[in-house]
């Protein structure tokens, strides 16, 4: 079962067994948005707090899912807390790189390497990269960006909220 | 190897029939056990659809060559076994559609459309697809229909308590004949006759149930019924609506284009009378000839015969997965074999469906994870996706033995 622990890493598993900030944050002041996986019905909830220098003081995650995006989510509100939405922002790219060069060329070594390159070039993802065996089963992507695409989301809307 | 069990059912003989079967994923045996989804299709039915397009293919109805009229005669005839196999009355109460969905679409958006104004009220059921609530929905926010719902038990049995409360003033009712989801086989008797007594209407959606047991829809006493040809070994992109002659002549057209007129002038046109009514454009012809030698096929088994064989072999799977998984798999649907279909949604504890449909195909066993397109359901008991595992005629047990032996594995896998 190579391939399969490859993408479920100990650490992975960790996460997904005993999930950073799981819960809720009262909102408003937080913001709620909702995120759904439509494949597989997977509902995520993420509940951030972010302070008037643009700084996610806190993240509570909500809902259900499968290991790999509660695990991803989990890893995600541990990464993004403190930071300011501009890191935020930049993080998430290079989480969503790691994962979106496989969503043209799937599987092969030499896109392998091509993701460590470009990786390694952008921020360094720390636990996340425990995810990256992600990649190899393409369907799973969806499952490992549901948190960041839903956080990116909540971000939107703040700046967008601020901006008014 | 477990080829027939004690009905005498030959699976290994029809297994033999079914080229995709036979192959191996990493050195194990396939074990195919998403038929709810889309089933396989025989030899005898590829055959058919090549037959066809290499001898018999031209567009029908409107050519006067030999050629033509041969393919004419092959699309015709597959529908007069469709009428045969569900027990119409006649072929003409039999429109070809794209699939299940399309014939849903096509009940609301003309029927629908000619038969509810605002303030109406319409019955679906907890077990729907959402091919059967989304369109009622569409219309529901246009023509402000009320949308009532037939709740579950928790065992996933309808919960017909309120039934004739539900049912006051309804104009339709619309219910599926076995769920997808938990297998419930619905009380199709009790439905129709308390919705014809209230004045209502009834749509069947009986994509899961066609497939699997004999069916009349004399007997049902329904006014509309749907299946799609892919779930009952027939090919993609060929669907069936069944309608009472007298609701398709009143009905308007729902797509227009060629076909399905007997005019057309710069001040408008006249529709052609049903089927013809409903099938503008070139229609699915190889596709419905597909189907009709999917229903050969099926006859050439026996629909009571594939009932009793999918009964036993669910039996099974529940004393089997039960014995073998204990308190750490919870099983939907009823707990009577002859209440429900071959269809399995489990729960696997601390183990989210995703997880288990990819630790099962590493043992080469295909099932499926999600919500099955059945939201309101699945929120209903209070999960986000299931896995499930569904039987056709060519499973057996060693398919079911090799679902339990894989769910343990994911059990274990995932265990602390
Ligand atoms: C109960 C039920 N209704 C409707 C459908 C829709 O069928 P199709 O996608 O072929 O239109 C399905 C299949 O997924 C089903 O299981």
């Amino acid at each position: 079962m190579s391939g399969l622990e490859d993408l479920y890493r100990e650490i992975i598993l960790d996460h997904y067994r005993s999930p950073r900030n799981k819960g809720e944050l009262p909102a408003p002041p937080a913001r709620r948005t909702e995120g759904f996986n439509p494949l597989c019905g997977d509902e995520i909830v993420v509940f951030v707090n972010v302070d008037d220098n643009d700084t996610v003081t806190d993240i509570k995650i909500g809902g259900q899912g499968c290991s790999i995006s509660q695990a991803s989510a989990s890893m995600m509100s541990a990464a993004v807390k403190g930071k300011t939405l501009t890191e935020v922002e930049e993080l998430t790219n290079s989480f969503k790189t790691m994962m979106s060069i496989h969503e043209t060329d799937i599987g092969g070594d030499d896109s392998v390497t091509s993701v460590e390159s470009s990786a390694t070039r952008d921020l360094p993802l720390g636990d996340l990269e425990a995810l990256r065996g992600v990649v190899k089963f393409p369907v799973r992507i969806k499952c490992a960006t549901l948190g960041w695409n839903t956080l990116t989301q909540a971000i939107d809307e703040q700046r967008n909220d601020t901006a008014q | 190897m477990t080829s027939s069990d004690s009905t005498g059912f030959d699976v290994a003989k029809i297994r033999k029939d079914f080229p995709i079967l036979d192959q191996t994923q990493a050195g194990r045996r396939l074990v195919f056990l998403d038929s709810a989804a889309s089933s396989q299709r025989p030899q005898q039915v590829l055959d058919a659809m090549d037959n066809a397009y290499l001898t018999s293919y031209a567009n029908v109805h409107r050519g006067v060559y030999q050629l033509a009229e041969r393919a004419t005669n092959l699309y015709e005839g597959a529908r007069k076994r469709v009428a045969g196999f569900i027990g119409a009355s006649s072929p003409d109460e039999v429109v070809f559609t794209k699939n299940a969905t399309e014939a849903l679409n096509l009940v609301v958006g003309s029927w629908g459309r000619a038969n509810l104004k605002p303030g109406d009220a319409v019955v679906l059921s907890m077990l729907e697809h959402h091919a059967n609530i989304v369109p009622w929905q569409m219309l529901a926010a246009e023509r402000e229909l009320e949308i009532r719902w037939i709740p579950v038990h928790d065992d996933g049995r309808l919960d017909l308590s309120e039934l004739d409360r539900l049912l006051d003033g309804a104009k339709a009712l619309s219910v599926t004949a076995m769920s997808n989801v938990t297998g419930t086989l619905t009380q199709l008797d009790q439905l129709v006759s308390a919705a014809h007594a209230a004045g209502a209407i009834v749509v069947v959606d009986a994509c899961q149930s066609v497939p699997h047991m004999s069916t009349n829809v004399t007997a049902m006493g329904a006014d509309f019924v749907v299946f799609s040809g892919h779930k009952m070994l027939g090919p993609t992109g060929i669907g069936v609506l069944w309608g009472r002659a007298e609701h398709l002549a009143a009905m308007p057209p729902f797509l227009g284009g060629g076909g399905m007129i007997l005019n057309v002038t710069t001040e408008g046109f006249t529709p052609d009378v049903a089927p013809a009514k409903f099938e503008a454009g070139t229609p699915p012809i190889v596709e419905a000839i597909g189907l009709g030698a999917a229903i050969d096929y099926l006859e050439s088994i026996g629909m009571d015969a594939i009932r009793q064989h999918e009964v036993e072999l669910t039996a099974y799977a529940l004393r089997k997965l039960t014995a073998d998984l204990g308190s750490s798999i919870r099983i939907f649907g009823p707990a009577e074999p002859h209440e429900r279909g071959g269809v399995l949604s489990i729960e696997l504890e601390n183990v989210h469906a995703h997880d288990v449909s990819q630790i099962l195909d590493e043992h080469a066993v295909c099932i499926r994870p999600g919500h099955h397109c059945a939201k309101p359901l699945m929120r209903h008991f209070g999960v986000a996706a299931t896995a499930r595992a569904s039987f056709y005629l060519y499973n057996d047990r060693d398919d079911v033995d090799a679902l339990a032996e894989s769910l343990v594995a994911a059990r274990d896998f995932f265990a602390i």
